[in-house]
């Protein structure tokens, strides 16, 4: 679920952009040109008329999912002891009863409280100890990906099906286990994308 | 390997009972079977393989495949050997229910059905497909190229290019990523700068001059040619368009790759150039005499530029021979003559492409990966040790967090 469409844009910019990515070699090359081709070669319309407009039910069906800023994280809530039951009766036979992993990831996992799972503060905190799995508490950067995420892919055996309110137990349930938020916290629309992840800050997208 | 013909089994006349007995007397048979004096079998509705060349992949599991690599010729994959890997299975759907929507940052945001989308200007090209997880950890001698890297494969694929679709609907100048979501039971979502789209992104419903398999994600998948394979969402049904990348699970707790430096590369999309000598490896025995080295190479940031291999544990490097035609982003078969002396050796290669890098060592790797690397996105150079009794077995290396 993206912002707001600007409406109204001109094609033109758009097109001067293509071509500016393109390269005119590739664009305007003959039947003899490179592998695959730019979409704007010459003689292209400005329109094919293809297709028909999305109607705005059709998008809100399926457009399910939420940025990190909260973006399309639905009306509802839900508590650590609104989504206890659900997480035994439906995920635990998976993730185990503790969310300690099992048949599928761990959920709930030892959290070093000052470094994520890697890298020289990290040795330096583990010293001889074991090594700590990669989790939810130390590297997920974003708690609505977790809604976002439930919501569309799980349980596995019946992804799809779980409601908001369903999906916010279940998710503030996770973080309270792992220590992020408080065991009465609820979670909804505006909690939910102002939890602190503790590993918010360690990724750099890669730069080429 | 037959039985080499001797000046005395063709004086004995018992050239008829062995294989290659080209040189038998007139009158003699020369084959086993003689296939010549009866006619044979009739046109076939579907070609089919000889049973003679059962080829198969070694290990298939639920959620994954690999191309057995070691057991094919030149650039192409058999579209049935291509690797896979799901996340949610594979889904069954009918054409004729496919719809995909495009909406966000765009001024028209529009429902295509799959007649539709092939409606548009066509474009194709062959380029390689490779998982983000093609790296065996842990693996022994006895591991064959398909268990080392076979989780990579080359196709041609025809759709239409993913500029196409957004001038037709308007993209916004503004939106800066799109969101590609598929139709399986994972609702498979990545996030994907706009940039590939307006340069060779496309939605692909054919592959090898026939219709995806539903295991390549029929009817329409994203291609996004050189980008790690998650990325190229297969069953694809929406594409949104907005001003910043979504989080998705698969883009930041997965397929990320966390560096010895304590931060983790995100969007780490491209592939670096990576090669592999297919042949000999296990579990070929070879003997001493001239071997044709034969391998592939390909890189995900262009075209293979060389290929390096040593025959001496890395000790000196000879340039391969490229066969051609020499695709960007795609496989690149090499090829190398070298006369074994029996003495026990390692083998190896390394890809250098048309941007100037290098495939790196492990050790190497090892340096910036760190103890904790994920098993995403690594390249490191595959050595095969030779015995003296010509048995080839993959070289070990050591576990990656010792
Ligand atoms: C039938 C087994 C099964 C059940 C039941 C199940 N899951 Fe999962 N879960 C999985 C598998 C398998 C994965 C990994 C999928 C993948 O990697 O593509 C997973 C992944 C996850 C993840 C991501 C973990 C990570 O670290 O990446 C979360 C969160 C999750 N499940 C939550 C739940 C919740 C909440 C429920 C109950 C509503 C549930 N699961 C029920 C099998 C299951």
């Amino acid at each position: 679920m993206g912002r707001v469409t600007p409406r109204g844009m001109l094609t033109a910019p758009l097109l001067a952009a293509a071509l500016a990515l393109g390269g005119a070699g590739i664009l305007f090359a003959g039947p003899a040109a490179a592998q695959g081709g730019s979409g704007a070669e010459q003689g292209t319309p400005e329109s094919f008329g293809f297709g028909r407009a999305a109607t705005a039910e059709e998008i809100a069906a399926w457009d399910i999912d939420i940025m990190p800023d909260g973006t399309g994280l639905p009306e509802g809530e839900g508590t650590a002891a609104s989504g206890a039951p659900i997480y035994a009766r439906q995920c635990a036979v998976c993730h185990g009863q503790s969310g300690e992993g099992g048949v599928a990831d761990r959920l709930v996992g030892y959290t070093p409280e000052t470094t994520p799972p890697f890298g020289p503060r990290y040795e330096e905190w583990r010293g001889d100890g074991p090594d700590v799995p990669y989790s939810i508490g130390n590297y997920w950067p974003y708690a609505t990906t977790l809604f976002d995420y439930i919501r569309r892919a799980m349980p596995s055996n019946a992804p799809g099906t779980l409601e908001a309110d369903q999906v916010y137990g279940l998710v503030a349930w996770i973080l309270a286990e792992n220590g992020l938020i408080g065991a009465d916290d609820a979670m909804n629309a505006t909690t939910l994308p102002a939890v602190e992840m503790p590993a918010r800050d360690i990724f750099v997208p890669q730069e080429r | 390997m037959p039985r080499k013909v001797t000046r005395r089994d063709i004086l004995a006349g018992a050239a008829g009972a062995i294989g290659a007995a080209t040189l038998a007397p007139a009158g003699q048979r020369v084959h086993a079977q003689d296939t010549t004096k009866s006619p044979g079998g009739p046109a076939s509705a579907i070609g089919a393989r000889s049973p003679h060349e059962p080829l198969a992949r070694g290990r298939v599991t639920g959620l994954s495949s690999r191309t057995p690599l070691q057991d094919l010729h030149g650039m192409i994959t058999p579209s049935d050997l291509h690797f896979e890997r799901h996340h949610g299975g594979v889904p069954e759907i009918d054409p004729d229910d496919y719809r995909l929507l495009i909406h966000g940052m765009v001024e028209r945001p529009i429902v295509l059905t799959l007649a539709e989308l092939k409606r548009f200007p066509a474009t194709s090209r062959i380029c390689f497909l490779e998982c983000s997880g093609n790296y065996p950890t842990g693996a022994g001698p006895e591991t064959k190229p398909e268990l080392v890297c076979g989780m990579t494969s080359t196709t041609e694929w025809t759709g239409v290019s993913l500029a196409t679709l957004f001038r037709e609907i308007g993209a916004s100048s503004d939106a800066t990523w799109f969101l590609a979501e598929g139709q399986d039971a994972a609702v498979m979502t990545r996030s994907v700068p706009m940039e590939k789209a307006w340069d060779d992104a496309m939605i692909a419903y054919a592959q090898n001059g026939e219709a995806l398999r539903p295991s390549q994600g029929y009817p329409a998948r994203l291609l996004l040619p050189g980008w790690e394979g998650n990325s190229n969402v297969k069953w694809l049904r929406r594409i949104e368009l907005a001003d910043q990348p979504f989080m998705t699970r698969e883009e930041t707790s997965k397929y990320t790759d966390p560096l010895a430096d304590g931060t983790a590369r995100q969007f780490s999309f491209v592939f670096d150039a990576r090669s592999i000598i297919t042949s000999p490896a296990y579990p070929d025995v070879v003997e001493p005499g001239w071997i044709e080295l034969r391998g592939v190479a390909w890189s995900g940031r262009g075209t293979i530029a060389k290929v390096d291999v040593s025959t001496d544990g890395g000790r000196t490097w000879q340039e391969a021979r490229l066969q051609g035609p020499v695709l960007k982003q795609a496989h690149t078969r090499f090829r190398h003559l070298w006369r074994w002396d029996g003495s026990e050796t390692e083998i190896m290669s390394r890809a250098t492409d048309d941007s100037g890098y290098v495939q790196p060592t492990r050790a190497a790797l090892r340096a910036v990966r760190g103890r904790r690397a994920r098993r995403y996105h690594l390249n490191p150079i595959t050595a095969w040790r030779i015995q003296p009794n010509g048995q080839v077995y993959y070289r070990e290396e050591p576990p990656w967090d010792a």
